[in-house]
């Protein structure tokens, strides 16, 4: 931690910038989204700029954000959206104002917030944590991520188990795979038989999946880009695979279908819905669309008896469901902040050691040098009593700050040392 | 005091039906449903009392026949509601119940103009009973199509406000709009012919062109069509609801305004 210090005299600060659900529609996020391999290059890109130190990259179907540790907080956040523009071939202008910027503390909070699902669209979801851990561990090995954001990070999981495991939040199996089947259950009545067609994969669609089973639907079909993955789900689900050609003849038979692919484009087109209208009798039809991009033509959802919810409309589903998880919110925001707190002390922790290492190392060299000026123009003296002269100037500087440095390190036990290090290095003018 | 009582217990399970669609607590569904039989109950024993008093069926005037109308749909109610345990629909047929009661009852009561003989067959009972039975279970479709279409909007325009949380599924309203409607179209059929076999015996000739048969068969048609397209061509779900709420429509017009806006020896069942 010192290292950096002593290097670039300054202390770095932390900065998070980013959009969320809240504040970009799904279009927007849809075209900031990075994938894996996409955010391993950014990082590269990140990286390399000189105004940024530490970064990871956060990017989720609900957010795409930037967590930076600068010396100079504005220039690293202006560099980071000139990279992301450049990456995703966006103009800032484009998303801009859906960003916010959070600044040390209030970094710190969003942080931990993100990680303990109290910032997602469902309060109290899982997934968000793998997705946290997944962002870190990429900066991680790409050495995208130094001393601060290391410790950063690792304190945002320290909370979010502590969340997790302390407050009711998570309990309730309030997710997107509820809220569709609780949609399903508002247009088919009983789930019972109902055949459902997986397409892609990915932790909520599964999970929607099985719910699905648990409410004793019929045949499960599961499509897949990679006909491995897909017979691996299908085993899984005690159903059968299909090929993505074979996906609009699978529409004649199905009642519920789960999308979740990577895929750019629609996958399902109202065509192919269209056509198979007629064959299936007028018999609804109901497309879940969990993916960012979307997988789903939306126009499907004007054809009769077709309905398409996709990311954002299941959202406002739970919106509804709430209540009860506003309550463990509470309880778990208290955790954050002292977990915010705690933070905070160990990051002016940092500056102890170096206010310390600062005020010795200014009153001895004020020491030494008169002690050298004098001893010049001493004659007539031994080797021996040079040295005791010497030795005379570090125990007094010794002596004097002994004090100051009680006075720091008190504050460190009381919990002030915000308050006693800016003292000291007031009236040592050590900022100058 | 049969008809004091039948249109009070109505009422109060109309009440109740209301407060259970804004509150959804369930034992106002649970008063609204016992009332209703109870108000059932009062309206068949004044119906039987004046039969036997005056030695047939009470269908003579439009105080009459509004009169066993709502007994038709009080029955049909009672019926669905005890086998599709739809509860909402007590929403609409209490105060449908309750209304043609209530409107019979501001009706002066004319004295019969044909012939007893008109009356005391078995096919003039035949025929009443069937008609106002299958028009009761058409009106239950109609409701259950406009429910559908309510619940469908919600779904799909994703504005799921009032009526999301207190509709069933999209499933079980179009499956109790089905079931009504063949129960309806078959007892509508039934009627038809006993009314041409009648009509036969009194008037010896199977149709008179009468603007009520003409329009009898109009609406017919249109159920006719309707299960049709969905056996055969598989019309289900918004379009069925459509064309429920479309049929009923024409019969209310069968049913009422044939008689105010044209002659016909139906006429008579109809004169205020």
């Amino acid at each position: 931690m010192s290292a950096w210090d002593e290097r670039y005299g300054v202390m770095r600060e932390i900065v998070l910038t980013g959009l969320n659900h809240k504040t970009a529609p799904v279009e927007t996020r849809e075209r900031l989204a990075f994938s894996a391999s996409e955010a391993k290059e950014a990082l590269g890109a990140l990286r390399a700029r000189p105004e940024i130190d530490e970064v990871m990259l956060l990017s989720s179907c609900n957010r795409v954000e930037v967590l930076m540790a600068a010396k100079d907080c504005d220039a690293a956040v202006a560099a980071s959206k000139s990279v992301v523009a450049d990456f995703k071939g966006l103009p800032v202008a484009d998303f801009e104002s859906c960003l916010y910027t959070h600044h040390d503390n209030a970094a710190v909070r969003h942080m931990f917030r993100v990680a303990a699902s109290l910032d997602s669209m469902v309060v109290g979801e899982p997934q968000i944590l793998g997705q946290v851990k997944g962002a870190y561990y990429l900066a991680a090995s790409e050495k995208a991520s130094g001393p601060l954001l290391n410790r950063l990070m690792h304190r945002t999981f320290h909370v979010a188990k502590r969340v997790r495991s302390e407050t009711g939040i998570g309990d309730s199996a309030v997710s997107i795979s509820y809220a569709a089947i609780e949609l399903a259950r508002k247009i088919f009545g009983s789930l019972e038989g109902r055949k459902i067609l997986l397409v892609g994969a990915g932790e909520m669609a599964e999970l929607a999946v099985e719910h699905l089973i648990q409410h004793q639907a019929g045949d499960i079909f599961v499509a897949n880009r990679t006909l491995e993955r897909g017979v691996e789900l299908a085993r899984r689900f005690n159903g059968s695979a299909i090929a993505l050609e074979e996906l609009p003849e699978a529409l004649k038979e199905v009642d519920i279908i789960i999308s979740s692919t990577g895929s750019p484009t629609y996958v399902i087109t109202r065509d192919m819905v269209k056509q198979v209208v007629k064959s299936r009798k007028g018999r609804s039809i109901f497309f879940i669309d969990i993916a960012v991009p979307r997988d789903i033509d939306p126009a499907i959802n004007r054809l009769s008896n077709a309905y398409v919810y996709d990311i954002d409309d299941l959202k406002e589903v739970i919106d509804g469901n709430i209540e009860s998880r506003n309550v463990e919110a509470v309880k778990a925001e208290r955790i954050v902040e002292e977990g915010v707190v705690a933070f905070a002390r160990w990051l002016e922790g940092l500056q102890t050691v170096p206010t310390i290492k600062a005020m010795r190392s200014k009153v001895g060299s004020i020491a030494e040098c008169e002690v050298e000026k004098t001893l010049a123009s001493l004659t007539g003296l031994s080797d021996e009593e040079r040295a005791a002269i010497r030795r005379m100037g570090q125990a007094i500087v010794t002596k004097v700050v002994h004090d100051p440095i009680r006075f720091i390190k008190d504050g460190c036990h009381n919990r002030d040392e915000s308050r006693a290090l800016s003292y000291a290095r007031s009236i040592f003018n050590l900022d100058e | 005091m049969m008809d004091i009582l039948t249109v009070v217990l109505y009422l109060a399970s109309s009440v109740a039906y209301m407060l259970y669609l804004f509150f959804q607590k369930e034992r106002f569904q649970e008063a609204g449903y016992l009332l209703f039989g109870m108000g059932f109950l009062a309206h068949t024993l004044g119906l039987t009392v004046t039969s036997v008093q005056t030695g047939y069926l009470p269908i003579h005037n439009l105080r009459e026949t509004l009169g066993i109308a709502a007994w038709a749909v009080a029955l049909v109610f009672l019926f669905l509601r005890f086998r599709y345990r739809i509860k909402i629909t007590g929403v609409y047929a209490a105060p449908l119940a309750l209304l043609a009661y209530i409107v019979a009852m501001r009706v002066p009561d004319l004295p019969p103009t044909q012939p007893e003989a008109v009356y005391s067959s078995f096919w003039f009972f035949a025929h009443v009973i069937t008609i106002f039975l299958g028009e009761a279970a058409l009106a239950m479709a109609c409701g259950a199509g406009i429910l559908y279409i309510l619940q469908e909007n919600a779904i799909k325009e994703k504005k799921r406000g009032f009526f999301y949380r207190r509709l069933p599924s999209l499933e079980q309203l179009d499956n109790m709009g089905y079931t009504c409607i063949i129960a309806g179209f078959t007892a509508l059929t039934l009627g038809l012919v006993t009314g041409f076999l009648y009509s036969k015996l009194i008037w010896h000739r199977f149709i008179s062109w009468d603007p009520k048969e003409v329009w009898s068969v109009i609406s017919w048609l249109i159920y006719a069509v309707l299960l049709h397209e969905r056996l055969v061509g598989g019309m289900r779900g918004r379009k069925s609801a459509l064309l429920a709420i479309a049929g009923f429509g024409v019969l209310l017009f069968t049913l009422f305004g044939v008689n105010f806006f044209m002659d016909g020896h139906h006429g008579e069942f109809t004169r205020f």
